[in-house]
Formats: structure tokens, C-alpha cells, sequence
């Protein structure tokens, strides 16, 4: 056992910042806005470094995959405690096309290259809140996945984990090598105090890699989306409130109730439709 | 929650009559922690570290400061260790300006500045000054030596700029710090400026200390520059420690907020700059109003409302005034269809000359809007707060590097870096706008203000043999609520004035919400007693982000000043017009307040 735990981090716009959507509709504006690291990544960090404070496990990496800015993040993720960083370089329309899929992808790689005993992430980003990376992580490695953690705790080469569910809190017992996911109660996360953002900037333990085919890193960025504004919705008539008055009486769902109110919400250029039945 | 922390925590030994004032302060500045007895045992110690020069504020001043000491060092092949640190989360993001800079000082500092990439984008093109009534407008000639003539000049973003100053900053080698605040002074034994210390993480709303408590970390240096902005807190102390304002007027200020609008683009004149004066301020009360339209490939427009904070009347409510000022006939046409993206307001000084105090103590400097450069009439002190760090920077780099360390004290002092300043063009120009501000104390007020600019200004270029004085301090200027009538305000529309909190969101401030408030009360008891009762409580309606709010006791009977310092955009008005002088302002943790983009 390597004793290694990879902890991604993710560079988002900042949580107290007024989000505004770009002229042209295909995204939001980042330009000069402040970012900050995504608050369930700090968890993740902390939780990593508390394992290794514990002396549970020996040593933590911090991975992000952004533009040149993300190498801050990996910085904070350093100061709070991490021993080194790994900055997967991707700018540019490459940037605007990753999404979870391509990270877990990016991550499955550098924890085989780094042969990691646990993948920490949060369980969600703030800016896409896709809830996918870990998930997909351990798909992609086969390796069981602890979801929405509130507690953690090593035993030998197991993990209990407690899970925030809808239904409560689950309790389960996972083998290593695994992913977990942080949820919101999992700790408090530290301060980086400049002592420890001196040294991160002094000490330059970040490693650059650049994803391509001649590298283990090799990850398709094909574009899987494509963001468009909505359609300039018009007025419709009340036919459709009436359709679902028919479907309604039709399922013999017994509903005794003398009006149905039918609406859609749209956003964007889209008007709100509101009809009675 | 009141109730139950003072219940918890010992009565302060105050004039505060028992069990009847709800407590409010909680900050150790006011309630010291070697007293209390959750902080027994608490590890105190601070990491220091030492650096040639520490630079307090990454804005202006100090980044030109910290780039100009790196280009001597760098020239005459000096190791030079220069540490500048920064309470915004990244430098510009508490960078609040109209802006049109002269662009003199940058010349200066980096005359390949276009070159590189520095964000002038937006040569002025236009220039309207206008006296406005409540549905009119006098047009004013704008002519040339009048000192709000923008020939020459850029209207910038300083929030980019100040980005990329930073920028270059970082390419000459200066250690950057944004997120870390200076909170603390450090004094050798000899009374010298040793340092700063950052800020303590990790303490409570209640002041007790948290799991996650750190101590701040202490920076030592040779020498200590100041440029906290308009009224530092540092600043603050340092005036009564080494006596600096003995031999000065008190500086006077003004508030200034501003918006950023994206506007319809049939509307948008890029390079347009207009000012303007009058309505809706009474003629006794000084302020205007600026818009300019940004050149950057949008149709941006930056407009806001200047009040000087020497107005009698506590129903005044700046915020307020801005917003009607928008409904001008003059003025809405150009905002109509567009959409409001920004918010922000911050103090700006207005005393000039006369206000400007000692610049230079054993072991530090004052530069910038911290001592108060700002040209008035201009409304620029941009160039000015450059000059000043430069001069800084170039009056300690041969004290650093000389073969013996001259100084009498531990920490060097410069008083080279006054004389340089003084025989400079920033203290001619400040010399000769001196009396136009302090003109405006006379029974025409605006109007008797702007006849004495015309003469002794653009006639006589401010060489008058005398030198006006100004009024005294800007909180002593209120006079109680009874002597005064109550303004009605017009309620925002939502298209082109809004409420206040809407306002503040646009301002993506925010902060820890676990910590003391930084809006420090000397004592709890006073602003029910004296701001409300003979004021009532101004600050309600001068603070531009709606921390201070005067609600109901759960008792019922009588009321209680609500701070809510997670609003706070770091503008210091309220420690500037507080009536009582009360509100001390400190800084809070590191990284927290307003999130302004290129504003």
C-alpha cells in the first residue's frame, strides 16, 4: 500500500459572487471574476490531511485539471497541508469541453501512474453542481465509491464511511483502494496562513502535465455540449391544459379537485406560461 | 443571541449599565484576550519573517511602490526581499474608482506601459460638465486650465489596472500576498516600526477561539510602507502614536459609489466624460455626479455619485441621493434598456493640501490615499498615489542599499522621502487646487464655490497668498435630527434606481460569518444613547451597504443597533462620520469583503 490519496480540486467562481450570464448566451462571465476553490474540495483537502496527520496514510497530491489559474488552487490546497500538486494543464476551448467525464478519465490515469490508495473529491462543484466525478472515477478504476461522506474512518485496509442520504445516514464498509466523495459535514476545513502560502510559493511542489496523446494522460476533449439560448417561446393556446385534463380524467386518477393549474417556466427569452384547467 | 452571549461572557467594564445593552462588540481590539479567560492556554506565538521592505495595500500606490524599488534593485543588481500585502482575495478586488486617470505617474513608473498591455483602452473623447436642477441643465463650458478638463486623460477600470499593475509587479519580483490582511502593527523596543502582523483566523462571532484558530503570521522589515487607501485603520494608529496630524488640518472626506451599467447600444459614446453639480444636493452640500462610457468592445458605462461627508443634515442618506440623481432627465435617457452589473462605494479624501499630515516616522512611510493626495476639483488621485510611492520607493532604496545602515533607530527612517515630495509636481498641483475645496464653506455654497474656482483658479492658477482652512472634522458636522427636516426619497423603480440590498448582492461582498464583526464599538451603550436618540442614527443611512440597522429589543421596549458586517464593502464612512467617533473599523479575516471586478 502506497499510503498515497489523490484529492482533487476544482477551481469555481467564487460562492458570494453575482453570477452573469455572457452577452452571447454560451456561458457565464469568468474574466476577472473572483474564483475560489470549490468549498467541498477544501473539505476533501482537509479530510486528506487530517488521514495523514493521523498518520494513516503518508502522503497527499493535489490535482487540478484547469488553465494556468488553477496552479493558485493547487497553492492553497499545498498551504492547508498537501505534500505536492499536480496541475493537469487544459486552456482554452479545451477548458469550455471539460466536464466530469474527462476528469474522472484524467484522475482514473494519475492514480494508476500514481498508484493511490484513495481518491478524495467533494461530492459536487458549485458551478455545475453535476455530481459525477467520483462516481465516474470509480467506475472507470472499478473500485468501490463512498458518496456524500460525513464521517470517515480507516480500519487496516477497509474504510467505514457514513453517507448522507435522503433517507438518513447510511453506514457502509468499503475496501481499498476506493473513491469517496465529501459532503458538506464531513469537517471544518483549515485556513492556508501565509507561513504556509510563503512556502508553497517558494517550494514549487507542482508538477505540470499536459494532456495529449503521446502522454498516459491521454483524454479525448470532445466537445459533448453545446450551449445555446433558448428559443424565443410564443404564447400557446390553452389546449395543452385541456389535453392534460383529458389524460387526467382518462387514468381514472380520481382526482376530485375542481381546478388544475398548468404551468411551465422558462428561462431566458422564454415567456412564462401559466393556464387553469 | 445577544442575550445569551452577554449572559455567558462577563459584563464589560464600561459605563455600561448592567444587563440593559445588549452586547454588540466582540472584537479583541476593544476586549483584549490576555483578560479573558477562553483564551487561557491558547498557543499565541506568530511565525515572523523578514523582509527588506513590507508594503501594506496592493493598490496604487503600493504595487507603484513595490515595482519601482524592484526596477532600482534590479538595476544596480540588489537583492531586495519587497513583501505587499493585500486584504482583498485578489488585488483589484477592493479597487473602487471612477475613473479618469492622467496618465503621468504611469508614464513614469513603465513608460512602455502600452506596450505591455496596460488596460488605457479609452482615450477621453469628451468632455461635459453641467449644473443641474431638478429637470434642467445648465451646460458649463469645459475650457481648457480648468481643473476637471480631461484632455490627455483615460478612463479606465482601475480594478484592471490595479490587476495589472499586480501583474507587472510579479514580473519584477515583488512577493504578492492578496488574502492576507495587515491587522496589527509590530514596534521595535526603540518605539520604531518593526512590521505588521496578518490576521488571527479561526475566532468566533462570540470572540472565543475556534478549533481551527490560527495566529496571524508577523512580517518584519526595514521599513513599512502605508497605503491602506482613503482612512486606513493602520494609518489610524500610527497618526497618534508618532503625533503626524500635530501640524495639519483634519482630513476631510467624501463617499463615492458608483455602478457599472451594460447600456443599449445606440446610446453608448465611447470616450465620453460628463460631471456634473447641483440637483439633487442642496447648494450647501458638496458632491456631484460622474459617467463616463468605457471603450472596451461592450457598451459599458461607469457612473456614480460623489457627497461630501461634511453635510449637516443626518437624514441624508448618500446611497439614496445617487439613485434619484439617475432619474435625471439629463441622465436616464442613456441608461434606459440597459442593465445594472455592478455596485460599489468606498470614501475618498478631500482635504488636499491642507490636510496632509507627517509623512514619514522611524520605520515607516505613509503613501497614497492614506495621507491624501487626491487633486479635488480634478477628482484624480491616482497619479498623485503612484508619485507618492515612487518618491517612496526611490528615497528608501539607497538607505537599504548603503554600506552602513544609517539610522538611528531599529527601523530606518526616511525623511528624504517628504523632502522629495515636496519638491515635486504632486505638491505643486496640490498647492495650487488648495482653496477650491474649503471655497465652497460660504453662504452660496456651491455657487459661491465655483465663482471663487473660476477666479482664483483659472485666472490666477492658485497662487492666492492665502490658504482657506476647512471646517473641522467631518463627524462634527451634523447637526441633531430635530434642527433638521427629513428627506423624502423617491422609491426605486427597479430599472434604473434600486433598493439597497439588491445593491450590495451586485457587490459580491462577503465574509466569514463566524467572526467578531470588524465594525468595532468603543462602547456598546452609545449609539442607541447618542447616535439615535440626538441623530437618529445616521449611520442607517450613510453606510452604502446596509450594515447598520436599528431594530426592535426582543423586549419590546426601546431599540438596538443590528450590525451585519457580513455586508461591509470596506468604504470606512461610518468610522469617518460617525457623530460619536465610535466605530472603530479593523480589518477582518483576509480574503472577505466586496468581490469588484475591474471596477
Amino acid at each position: 500500500m502506497s499510503g498515497r490519496v489523490l484529492v482533487g480540486v476544482k477551481r469555481v467562481i467564487d460562492y458570494a459572487v453575482k453570477i452573469r450570464v455572457k452577452p452571447d448566451n454560451t456561458g457565464v462571465v469568468t474574466d476577472g471574476v473572483k474564483h475560489s476553490m470549490n468549498p467541498f474540495c477544501e473539505i476533501a483537502v482537509e479530510e486528506a490531511v487530517k488521514l495523514k496527520e493521523k498518520k494513516l496514510i503518508k502522503e497527499v497530491v493535489a490535482v487540478s485539471c484547469g488553465p494556468q489559474q488553477s496552479q493558485e488552487t493547487i497553492r492553497t490546497a499545498l498551504a492547508m497541508g498537501a505534500d505536492r500538486g499536480i496541475h493537469v494543464d487544459v486552456s482554452g476551448k479545451d477548458y469550455e469541453n471539460l466536464g466530469p467525464l474527462q476528469v474522472s478519465k484524467i484522475l482514473a490515469a494519475l492514480a494508476k501512474q500514481e498508484d493511490a490508495q484513495l481518491i478524495l473529491l467533494g461530492k459536487q462543484a458549485i458551478d455545475d453542481d453535476c455530481n459525477q466525478t467520483g462516481q465516474m472515477t470509480a467506475a472507470l478504476l472499478d473500485w468501490p465509491q463512498g458518496t456524500f461522506a460525513s464521517e470517515v474512518s480507516l480500519e487496516g485496509d477497509k474504510i467505514n464511511l457514513v453517507r448522507e442520504i435522503d433517507g438518513g445516514l447510511e453506514h457502509i464498509k468499503i475496501n481499498t483502494p476506493a473513491v469517496i466523495t465529501a459532503d458538506l459535514r464531513l469537517n471544518t476545513p483549515r485556513y492556508a496562513t501565509l507561513p504556509n502560502i510563503m512556502d508553497s510559493l517558494m517550494n514549487n511542489e507542482t508538477e505540470l502535465h499536459k494532456p495529449n496523446h503521446r502522454t498516459s494522460l491521454c483524454v479525448g476533449l470532445i466537445p459533448l455540449f453545446e450551449t445555446v439560448a433558448p428559443e424565443d417561446m410564443q404564447g400557446g393556446t390553452d389546449r395543452s391544459g385541456a389535453m392534460l385534463r383529458h389524460t387526467v380524467l382518462q387514468s381514472g386518477l380520481g382526482l376530485h379537485t375542481r381546478s388544475l393549474v398548468v404551468f411551465s417556466i422558462g428561462i431566458g427569452k422564454n415567456k412564462t406560461k401559466l393556464g387553469t384547467v | 443571541l445577544d442575550w445569551q452571549l452577554f449572559s455567558v461572557l462577563q459584563p464589560a467594564d464600561s459605563m455600561l449599565p448592567l444587563m440593559s445593552t445588549p452586547r454588540i462588540t466582540t472584537h479583541y481590539t476593544i476586549h483584549p484576550r490576555d483578560k479573558d479567560p477562553r483564551w487561557e492556554g491558547v498557543e499565541m506565538e506568530r511565525f515572523a519573517d523578514e523582509a527588506d521592505v513590507v508594503i501594506v495595500g496592493g493598490g496604487p500606490a503600493g504595487l507603484a511602490a513595490a515595482i519601482r524599488l524592484k526596477q532600482l534593485a534590479n538595476k544596480h543588481e540588489k537583492e531586495l526581499r519587497v513583501c505587499v500585502v493585500e486584504k482583498a482575495p485578489q488585488i483589484g478586488a477592493h479597487t473602487l474608482s471612477g475613473a479618469c486617470l492622467e496618465p503621468s505617474a504611469l508614464t513614469e513608473l513603465i513608460p512602455d506601459w502600452k506596450e505591455r498591455g496596460a488596460p488605457l483602452n479609452t482615450p477621453v473623447t469628451e468632455d461635459v460638465f453641467s449644473i443641474l436642477t431638478e429637470k434642467y441643465r445648465i451646460p458649463v463650458p469645459m475650457m481648457p486650465g480648468l481643473p476637471m478638463q480631461n484632455h490627455g486623460n483615460y478612463i479606465v477600470r482601475m480594478g484592471n489596472l490595479v490587476r495589472w499593475l499586480g501583474e507587472q509587479a510579479e514580473e519584477v519580483g515583488v512577493e504578492l500576498y492578496p488574502g492576507y490582511a495587515a491587522a496589527e502593527v509590530l514596534f521595535h523596543e526603540d518605539g520604531s516600526v518593526k512590521g505588521i502582523a496578518t490576521n488571527d483566523v479561526g475566532i468566533a462571532k462570540d470572540g472565543s477561539p475556534k478549533d481551527i484558530f490560527e495566529r496571524g503570521m508577523e512580517l518584519h522589515a526595514k521599513v513599512t510602507l502605508f497605503g491602506e487607501g482613503c482612512h486606513g485603520h493602520l494609518a489610524k494608529q500610527l497618526y497618534k502614536k508618532f503625533n503626524l496630524r500635530e501640524n495639519c488640518e483634519p482630513q476631510t472626506y467624501a463617499i463615492g459609489l458608483k455602478e457599472l451599467w451594460m447600456i443599449d447600444e445606440k446610446k453608448w459614446r465611447p470616450g465620453r466624460v460628463e460631471h456634473s453639480v447641483g440637483w439633487p444636493l442642496d447648494r450647501n452640500t458638496y458632491g456631484g455626479s460622474f459617467l463616463y462610457h468605457l471603450n472596451e468592445g461592450e457598451p459599458l458605462v461607469a457612473l456614480g455619485f460623489v457627497v461630501g461627508l461634511d453635510y449637516t443634515n443626518p437624514y441624508l442618506s448618500p446611497f439614496r441621493e445617487f439613485q434619484r440623481w439617475k432619474h435625471h432627465p439629463f441622465v436616464a435617457p442613456t441608461l434606459e434598456g440597459g442593465q445594472r452589473i455592478a455596485y460599489g462605494a468606498r470614501a475618498l479624501n478631500e482635504g488636499g493640501f491642507q490636510s496632509i499630515p507627517k509623512l514619514t516616522f522611524p520605520g515607516g512611510l505613509l503613501i497614497g490615499c492614506s495621507p491624501g493626495f487626491m487633486n479635488v476639483p480634478k477628482i484624480k488621485g491616482t497619479h498623485t498615489a503612484m508619485k507618492s510611492g515612487m518618491l517612496a520607493a526611490e528615497a528608501i532604496f539607497p538607505k537599504l542599499t548603503a554600506e552602513t545602515l544609517d539610522s538611528e533607530t531599529a527601523g530606518l527612517h526616511v525623511p528624504e522621502y517628504a523632502e522629495n515630495l515636496k519638491n515635486s509636481w504632486v505638491w505643486k498641483e496640490l498647492y495650487a487646487v488648495r482653496n477650491i475645496r474649503p471655497s465652497f464653506h460660504n453662504y452660496f455654497g456651491l455657487y459661491g464655490g465655483m465663482i471663487y474656482t473660476g477666479i482664483f483658479y483659472w485666472i490666477f492658477r492658485g497662487k492666492e497668498p492665502w490658504t482657506l482652512k476647512h471646517c473641522g472634522t467631518d463627524a462634527n458636522q451634523l447637526k441633531p435630527a430635530k434642527e433638521c427636516t427629513p428627506i423624502e426619497y423617491p422609491k426605486p423603480d427597479g430599472k434604473i434606481s434600486f433598493d439597497l440590498l439588491s445593491s450590495v448582492a451586485l457587490s459580491g461582498t462577503n465574509h466569514e460569518g463566524d467572526q467578531p464583526p470588524h465594525l468595532t464599538l468603543k462602547d456598546d451603550s452609545i449609539p442607541v444613547a447618542r447616535n439615535l436618540g440626538i441623530y437618529d442614527g445616521p449611520e442607517q443611512r450613510f453606510c452604502p451597504a446596509g450594515v447598520y440597522e436599528y431594530v426592535p429589543l426582543d423586549t419590546g421596549d426601546g431599540m438596538r443597533l443590528q450590525i451585519n458586517a457580513q455586508n461591509c464593502v470596506h468604504c470606512k464612512t461610518c468610522d469617518i462620520k460617525d457623530p460619536s467617533q465610535n466605530i472603530n473599523w479593523v480589518v477582518p479575516e483576509g480574503g472577505g469583503g466586496p468581490a469588484y471586478n475591474g471596477m
